[in-house]
């Protein structure tokens, strides 16, 4: 059961093969069993789940037709979730437990899906390895030795090692794509606006977004027509017509343009990686799409306008954890001020701190239009890169990271060498643009590779076509771990 | 760019973070070597260029000026570290 999509497993639950409670709890089973080697999976909620697969069970029985109904997911930590601990991978919120759901949790609950628990993640979604979670670093299916890719490391995990048939995650710099690089699955971030965060714990509140992490183009499909709403509780929300995301899945790609970004193949990238992309080019050239080369200029300037921007949004976002309201507290403050001091101390990791420091300095007096406004602008420079491509193609086509997962603690000693990891992921959150990472196949040594595809603002349908139709061709995202059975 | 120990002290003040003696080198360096990471940014030609906020260049909407939410004081309280008769609790601010 665990091997097979939303899409498959939907048509099965309404044969009648299985009831939802019976495949929730073959993936909880699985979970207890198995998780122990992926640490993909900060909570569990066994009862919570069994009662949701039950109610689904009596709405499939009266026709039902949502193909979320009865499928067993889970939310990325930082998904708000009623009575169930929300901890963002970090020890300040170790104790949290929300009064109330994010929209997307309660989009899920609608639609009838099954919630099994809440997957791990770097702390607040800051890192690319998930080695910043408070409840140790998830590891990858294909490699365990190696990461997962982060922030959305236990959600790819869960989805690779199917432990979940789908999950949902969140992508401020690359969080959803790299990950779904790294661990050979299916990871979409929609444009910026088109999933309410509300409820999402803020990251860098111009860039966060969230988006689904599944085996195939197809669910991924499923869960967006279930995860986008317009929603006047977050004032960037955009309010706009959402369409049917798997209308267009089977539609030909024949004349379909292509542009291949020339500042995406240059020094830095795995040329096992390389490789693979292009191989995975040609064959949407013999789908019969056109290629052209096209050019990024700004693409450079794109990890250091992030890296003010997204400090500097943190900074102001992670100030509301200062011990009093909820969170972690220090133990016998002597003052305010040293009870904000120390729970913030004891309750953030290295990297947030770093984070926070680098964007209290990036606004502070002074240095605010050298950095900040200085960022905003390169910002502006890095859209009008995409706006002038896209008058000149569909899609954008490259490597999701320039390298496959890497060992951990590999990265770990150099902050910088790991924001490296982002370089062809975070201009597409700078721009707000939707984007797709899909396996595009194995490295000699077993690790896989992604696929990323940019498209123009809301172009999410075309987005899913393009990757499904590459799916219809090749198997690359059937194929599974080698230890998973 | 680099920063030292003292800027580092004034940055953990303002941000209201405990940053240990001990630490503090660390923490210099490694701020340091972001700070020259994103001091890239200086090479861009940005004369005249609007900084950009929003993606779509957005607004944010407004609503009507009506409650929308009822009082849920118990329940929002419910995971707060110190609370007596509906108040968060804090150290002594006053003498």
């Amino acid at each position: 059961m665990h091997k097979l999509t939303i899409a498959q497993l939907s048509q099965r639950l309404r044969d009648k093969d299985f009831s939802s409670v019976e495949l929730t709890q073959h993936f909880l089973d699985r979970i207890q069993s198995l998780d122990s080697r992926y640490n993909s999976f900060i909570s569990v909620c066994p009862e919570q789940a069994l009662a949701d697969a039950a109610s689904a069970d009596q709405r499939l029985a009266e026709g039902d037709h949502n193909p979320l109904c009865g499928i067993p997911i889970a939310h990325k930590d930082l998904f708000c979730t009623a009575g169930v601990k929300t901890s963002c991978g970090s020890k300040m919120l170790d104790n949290f437990i929300p009064p109330y759901n994010a929209a997307i949790v309660d989009n899920c609950i609608e639609a009838g899906a099954v919630m099994l628990g809440k997957t791990n993640m770097d702390e607040f979604a800051m890192g690319s390895s998930n080695e910043n979670s408070f409840y140790g670093p998830s590891k990858n299916p294909w490699n365990t030795d190696c990461v997962p890719g982060g922030s959305s490391g236990g959600s790819a995990a869960a989805v690779a090692a199917q432990l979940a048939v789908a999950t949902s995650a969140s992508d401020t710099g690359g969080s959803i794509r790299q990950p779904a690089s790294f661990c050979g699955v299916t990871g979409l971030k929609p444009t910026y606006g088109r999933v309410s965060r509300w409820g999402m714990v803020a990251y860098a509140s111009s860039l966060d977004q969230a988006g689904p992490i599944t085996k195939t183009a197809e669910d991924a499909a499923l869960m967006l027509n279930v995860l986008a709403s317009h929603d006047q509780r977050d004032s960037t929300s955009i309010n706009r017509d959402k369409p049917d995301y798997s209308q267009n899945l089977s539609d030909s790609i024949e004349g379909l343009k292509i542009g291949l970004p020339k500042e995406y193949f240059g020094e830095g990238l795995d040329p096992e990686v390389a490789q693979l992309i292009e191989a995975a080019i040609k064959e949407y050239e013999s789908m019969g799409a056109s290629i052209k080369e096209i050019s990024l200029p700004h693409t450079h300037l794109a990890v250091p306008a992030y890296y003010v921007i997204a400090p500097a949004e943190c900074s102001a976002n992670l100030s509301r954890f200062d011990g009093v309201r909820y969170g972690h507290r220090c133990e016998e403050p002597k003052d305010l001020e040293d009870l904000y001091k120390r729970s913030r101390a004891e309750g953030f990791g290295e990297e947030v701190k770093r984070r926070i420091l680098v964007g209290t300095y990036a606004l502070s007096a002074g240095y605010y239009d050298a950095y900040y406004r200085k960022a905003q602008q390169v910002r502006r420079l890095i859209k009008n890169d995409f706006d002038k491509v896209f008058s000149e193609v569909d899609v954008i086509a490259g490597p999701t990271a320039p390298s496959p997962a890497f060992e951990l603690g590999s990265k770990t000693k150099d902050p910088t060498a790991m924001y490296l990891e982002d370089i062809y992921t975070l201009p597409t959150n700078l721009a707000g643009l939707p984007g797709i990472s899909i396996p595009c196949g194995l490295t000699g040594n077993g690790k896989p590779v992604g696929l990323q595809l940019t498209g123009h603002y809301f172009q999410e349908a075309k987005l899913l076509n393009v990757a499904h139709q590459y799916q219809q061709q090749t198997d690359f995202h059937q194929l599974s771990a080698p230890d998973i059975d | 760019m680099t920063v030292d120990v003292k800027e580092i002290a004034k940055l953990a003040n303002l941000a209201r973070i405990n940053i240990e003696d001990d630490m503090a080198n660390d923490v210099a360096d490694s701020i340091g070597r972001i700070l020259k990471l994103v001091d890239q940014l200086q090479q861009a030609d940005t004369e005249g260029v609007e900084p950009m906020s929003h993606p779509m260049d957005a607004e944010q909407h407004l609503r009507a000026d009506k409650v929308t939410e009822a009082n849920q004081r118990d329940s929002l309280q419910a995971c707060a570290p110190a609370v007596e008769k509906g108040l968060f609790l804090v150290p002594k601010v006053i003498d």
